[in-house]
């Protein structure tokens, strides 16, 4: 972020040259701008025109903040275009940032993490202290810890909402994980939080939540799978579409239950639609993972880290380092690239360093733009 | 043909069909859920063998999945659930709970070994 708090590096832009026949052409791949301060780039690389809007992301360590920017708007075919998508989709998409934050954990007081909430609550700090606030903010569940105690459960979730409450963006969606729905069937987290599914439209983007925890195992299960039929029958294949859940929709690790059952079926449920983003939680590390036209990101746990599957078969915490308490925690900054004819998003990690137990430097380091991406 | 001709036949015949039903009867293995683990910890199979997985929870709703063995099962306490199996390649698979039964959910798990 620069001093005015305008998105200095992350957000994409498309300078629009003109538009025929539904093709745009767009800037190479990589390319920023900083906002309010426009500058002529190299003009080449040819998309067409249902993708031109793409999500940027950046790891704050604490989660993952994403901007939306419809940079086509830069010009007066830009600015046809994005009426046109308008009109198609519903809403105008106007750019904006939400963050993500995953499996907070509340109540968990195992090894090998002794922070309890802290690292959940400097996420919040450091959200609040960015300089321009997202709108949004999404939680991909396991926000509580299970406990079959009398009360506990309950408990542990209004610590989250107490610890939630914190931040300064009020717009805060929920979607449960197994922890916090998979062993009443989800009745205890209605009753807090409201529905595990349900979708909403902001600025322009479709964002829908779904819950593939709260029947036990890891499915969506058909009455939801109906549901989302429905959901997206008023959209057309140009809508950009947000999709937050816990569990990857995809055979991640399935002898570690890093998948859903019934993924498939969700993913082709959404195989017309151009622009499909995924974030879930669960597997407690970044990880990125694109499937034709969807991307599937995963944010990293508030709690503690697991190791990487490809290195290991043994699905244990990664170890606390006192020396490192927010270890794993890490910027990530998605960079446009180009595959073939269309932008993609690639994914850089930073890690963050830590000076003492209770709080990073990188992250401020990072927003006072000491940290050159 | 006589009594003694007919008995023979019957016994012969009798031979020949024993083995026959001991084939199409599948080995049975038993297999026994609670939170957090399974028992036996460790089931052996062989390779193109069929096998009967009889599977039975001592509390909750257990599950046991293991993608490379095509099982996914519910454990459901006070029924027996029965789950037919022919391993097509050797090797060490695991198997997990995949209904989620508590805090100690994510590491309760069985390994196959097929050879």
């Amino acid at each position: 972020m620069n001093d005015t708090g305008s998105p200095a590096r992350n957000q994409f832009c498309f300078r629009i040259r003109h538009s025929e026949k539904g093709m745009i052409q767009a800037p190479g791949p990589g390319v920023f701008l900083s906002e309010g301060h426009p500058e002529e780039v190299p003009v080449g690389k040819i998309i067409d025109r249902r993708s031109f809007l793409k999500i940027a992301g950046t790891g704050l360590g604490a989660g993952a903040l994403y901007q939306v920017g419809a940079a086509a708007g830069t010009g007066p075919h830009g600015m046809a275009l994005v009426d046109l998508l308008g009109r198609q989709n519903g809403e105008r998409v106007t750019p904006f940032s939400f963050v993500q934050f995953s499996d907070t954990h509340v109540g968990f007081d195992g090894p090998p993490d002794p922070l309890g909430t802290r690292a959940f609550e400097q996420a919040v700090a450091e959200v609040n202290a960015l300089p321009r606030q997202p709108d949004l903010v999404l939680f991909t569940g396991d926000l509580t810890h299970d406990s079959e105690k009398e009360g506990e459960a309950l408990a542990r979730m209004k610590r989250f909402q107490e610890i939630a409450a914190g931040l300064k963006v009020k717009n805060l969606k929920f979607v449960p994980g197994e922890h916090d729905a998979g062993l009443d069937g989800g009745t205890r987290y209605r009753t807090v939080f409201g529905a595990t599914y349900y979708a909403f439209d902001h600025r322009g983007v479709h964002f829908i939540g779904l819950d593939n925890v709260s029947r036990g195992k890891p499915v969506v299960g058909p009455e939801q799978l109906a549901w989302l039929r429905k959901d997206l029958a008023r959209f057309g294949p140009s809508a950009p579409i947000v999709v937050f859940t816990h569990r990857p929709l995809f055979d991640l690790k399935p002898e570690w239950e890093w998948y859903t059952g019934d993924g498939d079926a969700v993913m082709n449920l959404l195989a017309p639609y151009d622009n499909v983003t995924v974030l879930y939680g669960h597997i407690h590390r970044h990880h990125a993972f694109q499937d034709g036209h969807a991307r599937h990101l995963a944010a990293r746990s508030l709690i503690f880290a697991f190791p990487d599957p490809a290195l290991t078969d043994d699905k244990k915490p990664a170890p606390f380092d006192k020396g490192a308490p927010f270890r794993n925690l890490g910027i990530r900054r998605l960079d446009l690239a180009v595959q073939g004819e269309r932008p993609v998003l690639g994914v850089e990690e930073v890690e963050l360093s830590s000076r003492e137990f209770a709080g990073t430097v990188g992250i401020q380091q990072f927003l006072k733009g000491e940290i050159q991406l | 043909m006589n009594r003694t001709s007919l008995a023979i036949t019957l016994a012969l015949l009798a031979c020949a069909w024993l083995p026959g039903r001991a084939q199409a009867d599948p080995k049975v293995i038993p297999i026994t859920a609670k939170r957090f683990e399974y028992s036996p910890k460790e089931v052996r199979l062989k390779k193109g063998e069929t096998v009967t997985l009889v599977l039975k929870s001592e509390d909750v709703t257990h599950g046991l999945f293991c993608r490379a063995l095509k099982i996914d099962s519910d454990i459901t306490p006070g029924q027996e659930t029965r789950v037919t199996v022919t391993p097509q390649k050797e090797g060490d698979f695991i198997a997990i709970c995949n209904n989620f039964c508590g805090g100690g959910h994510g590491n309760m798990k069985l390994k196959f070994i097929v050879q």
